[in-house]
């Protein structure tokens, strides 16, 4: 994966990600029009297939919308990176195939608009300029399928047919 | 093997003699809930599942309370599609849209006994644990396994145990015991753990009181909050419940558990402020700041005692003509509570406005939105930027007490300091 850096703070809540007002409509797509609107009206004409998010610590905090991870995905992001992350969002991204990538420290090292490379299999983030690395707490095996079947609902019906 | 009151419940629910934190089990729910708002997604991705039937269903209760009545019409859809689903898949217990708020409909209708797991798509699913159930927040997704079958893995938590003790003062509450804890330990003090709150404050506490406390266990990171079952909690399930049930507590002397100590006497009323619930300073220090609206209700504090609270402060005086004040009762059993004892009179002679029991601004996807450069005092738990409307308006979170006094004044008030 391969992709942009957009950098956010601690805590960053389920209603930044997608508020309240949107829950009615359950369209990755639709979601994505009103990505982090609370912090930036104008985000999800800034963010491109691919990016990444990058949070302090925990990032997800709040409601248990998964309209939240949704959105992400409607918006084409790849991953979120993060210090830490709230319970409820971590399940749910996983859930519906968003890698999440706990990193202690990785807020320090980088920057909005930093590209970077991320390899799930060695959990290691590559800044590409600097060629610099960065660990995170690799997934386990089972979540590592569950995304690699795009959430646990294809994964589920794969392993029942 | 010593354990905590949530290793033993969910080592019973995956059918084990024990488990410790940090295992992972299956747990077999005993009780489903959904709403209204996220209910259309779970629905959703359970027919993606392709499960012809629920698991179970008399165990899956649907209630409606965001967005009732529907308000628009992507609303009044996901109303129907709730509908349907309740029909389709003939669920028993099915609350539309006059009943009220999940987290108070649920004990009220005897949903909730002491040792069972429940779930909920609603991350404040945590308050069920006031009567000793272990309870928790899942997404939709989750949801849908569930209602297919009616099993869900969990990692067991650790449990921190908040032992408080002491006498609260006058016009100090559980809201404001629970603010000062998260402004403590902060929004993600306790993430993936139980918070256990137990010592002689909470004793004195009745059960909505304990629910207040419990409520907010999500706002420092928790996975569920519990109170060990005595006398009241009894007492007020077997009035409304017929389930049989098991009591479990929690061995001091168990190795997943680590203790706060907490001493109220001294404790001023609390408020959090913009934009974080961890953002927490007692009253005097914010004093004087100008409000726009208040709201009371929420399955935080839109019970009958916070109703009563707040119609003390208010009797015979009047909101404050900067002010809109929104009074929102959590369920129909308080509303109708709230009628018989003459408190609604008492709000709307006082320039309030009263609604049916629903959630309210507390979601900023409903009645009572404020706009850019607004200010709201609500006794809700959330305070995040643009929760209850404009990005760039801002809400604090308060007592029933505080929020009824600083409507009658225009702004943040103590109600210690004035003589109403």
């Amino acid at each position: 994966m391969e992709g942009n850096v957009w950098k956010f703070g601690d805590d960053i809540d389920t209603d930044i990600i997608i508020p309240g007002r949107y829950l009615v409509v359950i369209d990755p797509k639709e979601l994505a029009k009103h990505v982090m609107e609370g912090l930036d009206p104008d985000f999800h004409n800034k963010i491109n297939e691919g990016d990444f998010i990058l949070g302090g610590k925990n990032f997800g905090c709040g409601s248990s919308r998964e309209h939240a991870p949704l959105a992400f995905k409607g918006a084409g992001v790849s991953a979120v990176i993060a210090e830490s992350f709230a319970r409820i969002f971590y399940r749910n991204s996983i859930n519906v195939g968003i890698p999440l990538l706990e990193a202690p420290g990785i807020s320090k090292h980088l920057e909005t608009g930093d590209k970077i490379e991320v390899d799930m299999d060695k959990g290691v983030i590559r800044k590409l300029e600097t060629g610099e690395e960065y660990k995170f707490q690799k997934l386990p095996e089972f979540m590592l399928e569950i995304l690699d079947k795009g959430g646990l609902i294809p994964y589920v019906k794969e392993q029942m047919e | 093997m010593s354990m905590t009151m949530a290793e033993k419940i969910l080592a019973k629910s995956a059918g084990k003699k024990e488990s410790e934190a940090g295992e992972i089990v299956m747990a077999n729910i005993d009780v489903a809930m959904t709403h209204d708002l996220t209910g259309p997604l779970s629905v959703e991705s359970f027919e993606k599942i392709g499960t012809p039937k629920v698991w179970d269903p008399e165990k899956i209760v649907i209630v409606f309370d965001h967005q009732v009545p529907a308000d628009s019409l992507d609303a009044a859809n996901n109303h129907l599609v709730m509908r349907q689903f309740v029909k389709e898949q003939k669920i028993k217990n099915f609350y539309d849209v006059r009943e009220g708020v999940c987290h108070q409909v649920l004990p009220e209708k005897g949903h909730i006994v002491p040792g069972e797991v429940v779930v909920g798509t609603d991350s404040h699913t945590c308050t069920h644990g006031a009567l000793g159930a272990f309870s928790t927040g899942i997404g939709s997704t989750d949801m849908a396994m569930v209602f297919s079958t009616g099993q869900l893995w969990f990692k067991v938590p650790e449990t921190i145990r908040f032992e408080i003790e002491g006498t609260l003062g006058n016009y100090v509450s559980a809201k404001d015991v629970v603010l000062n804890i998260i402004g403590q330990i902060g929004a993600d003090g306790a993430t993936y753990k139980a918070c256990e709150f137990v010592g002689s404050t909470v004793k004195e506490m009745n059960v909505s009181d304990r629910m207040v406390l419990c409520n907010m266990a999500i706002e420092m990171g928790g996975k569920t909050g519990l109170v060990e079952p005595d006398e009241k909690t009894l007492q007020y399930v077997n009035a409304r419940s017929n389930k049989s049930y098991e009591v479990m507590k929690t061995d001091l002397d168990a190795p997943s558990l680590e203790t706060m100590h907490i001493d109220v006497n001294e404790l001023e009323p609390q408020i959090a402020c913009p934009h974080h619930v961890d953002n927490v300073k007692p009253v005097s220090d914010v004093d004087g700041i100008e409000i726009d609206q208040v709201f009371l209700g929420s399955c935080t504090n839109g019970r009958i005692s916070d109703l009563r609270d707040a119609a003390k402060i208010l009797k015979g005086n009047h909101v404050s003509d900067s002010v809109r004040m929104l009074v929102i009762p959590a369920s129909r059993e308080v509303y109708t509570k709230a009628l018989d004892e003459g408190l609604m009179n008492t709000f709307v002679d006082a320039g309030a406005l009263v609604t049916n029991p629903c959630c309210g601004p507390c979601l900023g996807g409903h009645v009572g939105l404020i706009g850019p450069g607004e200010v709201s005092l609500s006794t809700s738990n959330r305070n995040f930027r643009g929760r209850q409307g404009s990005p760039e308006g801002e809400v604090y979170l308060s007592s029933a007490s505080v929020a009824a006094a600083s409507a009658i004044i225009g702004k943040i008030t103590d109600p210690r300091n004035i003589k109403f």
